[in-house]
């Protein structure tokens, strides 16, 4: 489907300067900068322009608010400079305990990737199991939605008595976090596959492998991406309660480390990483989503 | 000629909680082999239910279905259902669709290539070849029904079930596959049993018309023989004699003596 797009663009932006010379709007014939990059700098200007904008305004609004001597939280510009070196480097080694923000950030990743992966197999594995039973759909779903409200920091001392060590207890509060979603969506899709593909599935004589393969997964699969996507924003957000057991290096962990020795400027660097860090995995998950799922929403 | 399929005094009992619909009482019909036979009443009679039994989809409460003479009561290739709204799966494309049917049914029986080849020529039966790389989503109504036609028929279906198999369809969309459908099966020879509540399609397309009368307790209330030669086609029948004697009939049956009366 991308080729035809490719071939079409010059046919559309051909015609354009013709009618500029009849209009006599433009007597200069534009370019191929002024036909095709302008028009997409002025696309991605149009996207980026505002939220920077408003990023703008309000560091601007946090800076004046913060400026007094007595403030209690650093502005910006204090921020900037004391923890320059986090800031500019993410990834300098100055010490075992002393080491850039990106190597924290690859730590805790790991520790996610463990636990959401965990989650992800398991919760699809029992999400398929419960969608076939109608009972069992009814018994568990409340229990499951009760469970899904509680927070990773609740889960800390259950999960520290249940494993006794550190790594892991915090994997496992990542797991509990994101698990949930993924059971619930995954075991609504399984009970909203249409009756017509069961028919197929049994008209064809698939095996229950060959319908779990061919029919469950991909008919499920908008549903299972949706818990996906909460579950790996659950997981991120479960890191900094995760950290607070194992220690190390992570980037969890040095937000607790840095509020034992008041290094606020720091603590809000970390908060800039997460979030950017978050942001980039959710869209990571749902760019997986569209290309896995492309054609089974649409009918 | 002995009896290819044979329905078996089929009855039909739905249960729903505590209130129990009887929807077929005492069904039974024989279709020959090479046979297009069309089943036809008003919507709600019971028509997708006796089909499905058929198919194997639905149980029959009582009663059986047999294929040359054996009975069958599970759902398999060799009944290839095409359903009123084409099914097809929206992840697969137009190929994928025809060729996970083909794989299944011709795991052992051939080669990768043979199974490749026998996908296009269905595809190509049904004029679909060109449009194999698309996805259901992407092709029009009548053409999704085409590519589920040649699902049905890459299957090798001894019989094959159409359900209302052009309900969805405009009327020109409709009046061209149905002539579509009536060459391939004047090529193929399949066995054919279908649904429909189109009166003209029923004398146009069937050999024999099994007309049901209108539920609960739907029962065959006749049975109409129509004896048009092959290859039929669309324009001279409107002044045929024989294709209007057959058209009053099933008018006459459907809306004078089992009139469907609303419910609402
Ligand atoms: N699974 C079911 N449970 C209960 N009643 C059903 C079920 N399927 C169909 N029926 C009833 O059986 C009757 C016949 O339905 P159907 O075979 O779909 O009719 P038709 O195809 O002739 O329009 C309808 O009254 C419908 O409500
Ligand atoms: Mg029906």
């Amino acid at each position: 489907m991308n080729m035809p797009l490719l071939k079409t663009e010059p046919q559309i932006a051909a015609p354009a300067p013709a009618i500029a010379e009849v209009l006599r709007f433009d007597p200069v014939k534009p370019g191929y900068f002024k036909a095709k990059i302008l028009p997409r700098l002025g696309a991605v200007a149009a996207n980026l322009l505002p939220p920077l904008v408003m990023l703008a305004l309000i560091l601007a609004v946090w800076q004046i608010l913060c400026m007094k001597p007595g403030a209690t939280l650093p502005s910006p510009t204090k921020i900037w400079s004391e923890a320059y070196d986090l800031i500019v480097d993410p990834f300098f080694v100055a010490g075992p305990q002393d080491i850039g923000l990106g190597w924290r950030v690859l730590t805790s990743l790991q520790r996610v990737a463990i636990g959401y992966g965990l989650a992800g197999v398991i919760g699809i594995m029992l999400g398929t199991i419960i969608g076939q039973s109608v009972w069992a759909m009814r018994g568990l779903d409340p229990i499951f939605q009760v469970l899904r409200t509680i927070s990773p920091l609740a889960w800390l001392p259950i999960s520290l008595a249940a494993f006794r060590d550190s790594q892991p207890s915090a994997i496992f509060v990542i797991f509990i976090t994101s698990v949930w979603p993924i059971i619930i969506n995954t075991a609504v899709g399984i009970r909203n596959i249409p009756q017509d593909y069961r028919n197929v599935a049994a008209v064809l004589r698939l095996n229950h492998l060959e319908f779990f393969w061919k029919i469950m997964i991909p008919s499920a699969a908008p549903y299972i991406f949706t818990g996906l996507r909460i579950g790996i924003g659950l997981s991120w957000l479960a890191i900094v309660a995760a950290e607070m057991l194992t220690g190390g290096v992570g980037i969890g962990f040095f937000i607790w480390d840095a509020w034992n020795s008041s290094r606020l400027s720091d603590i809000v660097v970390a908060l800039v990483y997460i979030g950017i860090v978050g942001f980039i995995l959710d869209r990571i998950v749902a760019f997986v989503a569209t290309i896995v799922t492309r054609g089974t929403a649409a009918n | 000629m002995t009896a290819y399929l044979k329905i078996d005094h089929v009855d039909k009992i739905f249960n729903r909680g505590s209130a129990t619909t009887e929807v077929l009482k005492d069904i039974t019909l024989t279709v020959n082999k090479g046979e297009y036979v069309s089943i036809i009443g008003h919507s709600g009679c019971g028509k997708s239910t006796l089909l499905n039994i058929v198919a194997g989809l639905t149980p029959a409460t009582q009663g059986g279905i047999l294929l040359e003479d054996r009975e069958v009561n599970e759902p398999g290739p060799d009944r290839a259902v095409v359903f009123q709204n084409h099914s097809l799966l929206p992840w697969l494309t137009v190929y994928d669709n025809v060729r996970l049917a083909v794989d299944k049914v011709f795991s052992g029986l051939k080669s990768r290539e043979e199974r490749h080849a026998w996908t296009m020529h269905n595809l190509d039966l049904v004029q679909m070849g060109h449009a194999r790389d698309k996805r259901p989503s992407e092709i029009s109504g009548g053409m999704k029904q085409r590519v589920g036609i040649a699902r049905a028929l890459a299957m090798e279906p001894k019989v094959l079930l159409l359900d209302e198999p052009f309900g969805a369809l405009d009327a020109l969309t409709r009046a061209h596959l149905q002539d579509s459908v009536m060459a391939l099966q004047q090529k193929l020879g399949n066995t054919v049993l279908m649904i429909t509540h189109d009166v003209d399609e029923a004398v146009l397309l069937s050999d024999r018309i099994v007309m049901m009368t209108n539920g609960p307790s739907a029962r065959i209330g006749e049975v109409l023989d129509v004896t048009l030669p092959r290859p039929r086609k669309r324009l001279e029948m409107a002044a045929n004699p024989v294709y209007l004697k057959c058209r009053q009939r099933v008018l006459e049956f459907l809306y004078e003596r089992h009139r469907f009366v609303e419910a609402a």
